[in-house]
């Protein structure tokens, strides 16, 4: 295979901002690990009852916790799931039917002691355990490991294994406003929020905060990771915390985003996956929860309440871009199985540690890079900030961010404002993520083409399109190069718009171009979604991984252009 | 009415004009009441109030924006009562010359806020509020649209008396839209009236109108509801039954033959309505929307067609449906 050479790698090593571990905010928060969780459980119990503020709502939902808890550990059992899991929860229910015999004065203190119990559960569940002894042990893993894979898999030398002529920077590229995100870490609380195509980006996005120098960021990682052994000691020991998708009750959730909240109002940088799960489409996120991000906000708010530093919140967008998805097959297999009937669908994961480490051996081997785009840091009212945290208005005025929290010249508490600021918050990180996102040779390949049979049998829909024999299609090459050109072309002019980025692999001439993408897209699936035939023309083995890798360019109207 | 029970500032970009008002305290032949003080100055203004309600034409709106901005700061709050849409198209091109009109382009005045300001505690007033009969203190209400449950009960608590009943409504693009688009039909009111028709005409020509803005309005991204309330219906049946309003007296004049250019001059502002027609009709053509009475009606004021051949295509139609948006 060609070698498919970024330009010449410009990243370089960052310093650590914080030199010693104990100084990182992460450190702080495991340290005082139990007082925290109190704090939380405490907070997070006062949050409940004031959403909740009679003590039969408060006892239903109780009763619908611990119903669909039974419920889950029935149904949907997770290795990770403690072992007393069945037991507490059936002493929960017992103690709940006791209550119903009894009258509302003796309830009372007794429903308080079990929503506290739930709570302070749930809260030991989500926290993290960070300990410097295995984040240093991770780090270093990690960067061994990967780096004798890369010069095993590149350097076509007997002892090649052990040589350190490649390291992780030459595959992962972090381009974007390093510096900037640097110095906001410095003063203020960095949250980060990556788009997520990939179970791979939990330990990816890990690497590539610790390659810019900064400390360990706490993030809500799927709980579902920690099924995979290998995964969830890096998880655990890269300072991640715990998100159980299965569990949609209202104390839960409300514990969840207690513990974000504390945490980022701690001054611990924080990260979350704002897309929730993967995206199934390999569409950029359009709609984001909205729940872990406004915890920002609402932690922001609180910073301004208090009596001490007034520390600032930044926000910073970020965007994983891959030539291959690993898990893209089945991920579009079950975006195609539920669209249109909203149902729920369970996270299955196929993969285990075998596969994963299988996956990343042909990764690495592999000349196909990945690059990491750093957004600019936004306030979490979604205005940009200068590099010393100013908010800016679009004028470049700058903006008092405690003024959005302001009535009547008072700080108040709004939740109804709030999140509406939230939803204002998600819908900046999206524009965002549209502008920074770099468009791979792999990417535009793979929509033109899926886009030119789609015009083509205009008549019929998805499904049916998905359905063709794939002998049925096959692109002229000069036909393909053309609307190559073309519409690569629309994409450089909406760069000077600002309106997307480019992958440096994209210039240059298109027969090139158009190679390196069809070799790159997808490149270990066992039917290729794009390959050349003996013509040279352009054809498919699979059509709906093509419209996977396709869908990564939905969104810019590029489609007027094919 | 704001000023019944609180101090009110008052901008007027004329000195002439502030001084008028603040020592004779007449303006126009109106009564001011003695609450109200004129100011000329932006900063004051927005250093003094944290409520500020901007009434400015649409084609004005985005300009007086640009000169209020640099002094306002996020915890101001915005309730506007402009009716029409401001459009961005770029230079040298008009709405007739532009190839297509969609919402990138067409904003609603909230949205010229948020472009222009950093404010985003803004609401919108509309509903039937003819100011002569609001003077008279009879029954009139109107709706305080926002995504902001504050906006919307600041905004009541300012307004609402007991003759005056104020709704509430989330959905602010559809409320703004709603007022944007009964221009439209206002001025085929006046048509019908010129023709010298009437009742059933009008009856006929409003629940089609509000079909109309409906679809419209949806497309460009309002919800059905916010059409059926105060803003839509309610105002929309008080505009087509005013003969006094601008845009009801340029299609009354259209009706009677007398041509558009001549109305204009006429007048001393511009009705909102007539505007209204070239971007809904570019808007309708580009959403693939049908709005045969925007249409027709664009036909009447710039392609030479009369209200009676207007009227013959519309009456001929064949369209049957009555309701299918609900």
């Amino acid at each position: 295979m060609e070698i498919l050479e970024e330009k010449k790698n410009k990243n370089r090593k960052y310093k650590p901002i914080l030199d010693r571990i104990p100084d990182w905010p992460v450190y702080q928060l495991s340290k005082n690990r139990k007082e925290f969780i109190a704090e939380v459980t405490q907070k997070s119990a006062e949050r409940i009852r004031e959403l909740r503020p009679s003590y039969k709502q408060l006892i239903d939902d109780l009763q619908a916790t611990a119903y669909r808890e039974q419920n889950r550990i029935k149904r949907n059992r997770w290795r990770v799931d403690p072992k007393d899991d069945s037991s507490f929860w059936s002493k929960v229910k017992n103690d709940l039917v006791d209550l119903s015999s009894k009258d509302l004065d003796e309830v009372r203190p007794k429903v308080d002691e079990l929503l506290e119990r739930i709570v302070h559960r749930y809260a030991s569940e989500i926290s993290g355990n960070f300990k410097p002894t295995s984040y240093r042990f991770a780090r270093e893993a990690i960067k061994f490991w990967f780096s004798r894979l890369l010069n095993g898999a590149r350097v076509k030398k007997f002892g090649a294994f052990f040589r350190n002529q490649y390291t992780l920077r030459d595959k992962i590229h972090i381009v974007g406003k390093v510096k900037m995100i640097r110095k906001l870490a410095r003063q203020g609380t960095v949250v980060m929020v990556p788009t997520h195509f990939s179970n791979l980006d939990s330990i990816l996005i890990g690497w590539v905060i610790h390659a810019m120098g900064l400390p360990a960021f706490i993030y809500g990682a799927g709980l579902n990771l920690f099924n995979i052994k290998i995964m969830a000691y890096f998880m655990n020991s890269l300072g991640a915390y715990k998100v159980d998708r299965r569990k949609k009750n209202l104390p839960y959730l409300e514990t969840l985003k207690m513990y974000s909240n504390l945490a980022i109002q701690k001054g611990a940088h924080s990260l979350f996956f704002p897309g929730g799960t993967r995206s199934r489409s390999g569409m950029i996120e359009k709609q984001l929860k909205l729940g872990l991000l406004s915890t920002a906000i609402e932690a922001q708010r609180s910073l301004y309440n208090s009596e001490g530093e007034q520390k600032k919140i930044f926000v910073v967008p970020v965007t994983l871009n891959y030539h291959f998805v690993l898990e893209a097959p089945e991920l579009i297999e079950e975006y195609l199985h539920v669209k249109g009937q909203d149902r729920y669908f369970p996270e299955n994961d196929k993969y285990g540690s075998f596969q994963l480490v299988r996956f990343l051996i042909k990764f690495f081997s592999n000349r196909s890079n990945i690059s990491v785009s750093i957004g600019p840091g936004l306030d979490v009212m979604g205005n940009y900030v200068d590099e010393e945290g100013n908010s800016l208005d679009s004028h470049g005025r700058i903006i008092n961010t405690k003024d959005y929290f302001i009535s009547s010249g008072q700080l108040t508490v709004d939740r109804q404002r709030e999140d509406e600021y939230t939803r204002m918050l998600s819908q900046r990180i999206v524009t965002e993520y549209h502008k920074i996102n770099r468009v791979f040779s792999s990417h535009l390949v793979s929509f033109i083409a899926f886009t030119m049979w789609q015009k083509k049998y205009h008549q019929l829909d998805l499904f049916n399109l998905l359905r063709l024999p794939e002998e049925d299609l096959e692109i002229d090459y000069q036909e393909f190069k053309t609307v190559f050109k073309k519409v690569r072309k629309q994409i450089y002019l909406l760069k000077e718009q600002n309106k997307i980025n480019i992958a440096s692999h994209l210039k240059g001439k298109s027969d090139i171009v158009i190679n390196r993408g069809v070799e790159n897209v997808g490149v270990f699936h066992l039917n290729r979604p794009l390959l050349k035939n003996k013509k040279g023309n352009i054809i498919t083995k699979d059509l709906s991984l093509l419209y996977y890798y396709h869908n990564r360019l939905v969104g810019y109207d590029l489609e007027q252009f094919i | 009415m704001l000023a019944q029970n609180r101090k009110v500032l008052l901008y007027a970009r004329n000195i002439d004009h502030v001084n008028e008002i603040n020592q004779r305290r007449t303006h126009l032949g109106y009564a001011i009441h003695e609450h109200v003080e004129a100011v000329n100055d932006f900063a004051e203004l927005a250093h003094e109030c944290e409520v500020i309600f901007p009434m400015v034409p649409s084609q004005h709106f985005r300009a007086m924006m640009k000169q209020l901005a640099p002094h306002l700061h996020p915890y101001h709050m915005l309730i506007h009562g402009t009716k029409g849409f401001d459009i961005a198209l770029p230079k040298g091109e008009t709405i007739e010359t532009a190839k297509k009109l969609d919402r990138s382009v067409v904003k609603v005045m909230s949205e010229v806020i948020r472009e222009e300001s950093v404010v985003v505690k803004i609401g919108c007033l509309a509903g039937p509020n003819l100011s002569r009969e609001l003077a008279l203190r009879q029954p009139a209400a109107s709706v305080v649209a926002s995504h902001f449950n504050e906006v919307i009960q600041t905004g009541k608590k300012l307004l609402k008396s007991d003759r005056f009943q104020v709704y509430e409504n989330s959905d602010i693009v559809g409320v703004e839209i709603a007022g944007v688009l009964k221009n439209v039909i206002a001025i085929a009111s006046g048509a019908l009236s010129g023709l010298g028709f009437g009742d059933n005409a009008k009856g006929l020509l409003i629940s089609r109108g509000a079909v109309e803005m409906v679809y419209l309005g949806r497309a460009l991204g309002g919800d059905t509801k916010s059409f059926l309330g105060v803003a839509g219906i309610g105002d929309l049946v008080t505009t087509c039954n005013s003969p006094m309003s601008r845009n009801f007296t340029v299609g009354y004049r259209l009706a009677k033959g007398e041509k558009l250019e001549q109305i204009i001059a006429d007048m001393r502002e511009v009705a909102e309505g007539i505007n209204t027609v070239r971007i809904a009709k570019k808007c309708a053509d580009h959403y693939k929307v049908r709005a045969l009475i925007t249409d027709r009606l664009y036909k009447v004021l710039f392609e030479g067609l009369t209200v009676e051949e207007a009227l013959e295509f519309l009456m001929r139609y064949p369209l049957n449906m009555d309701i299918d948006f609900i």
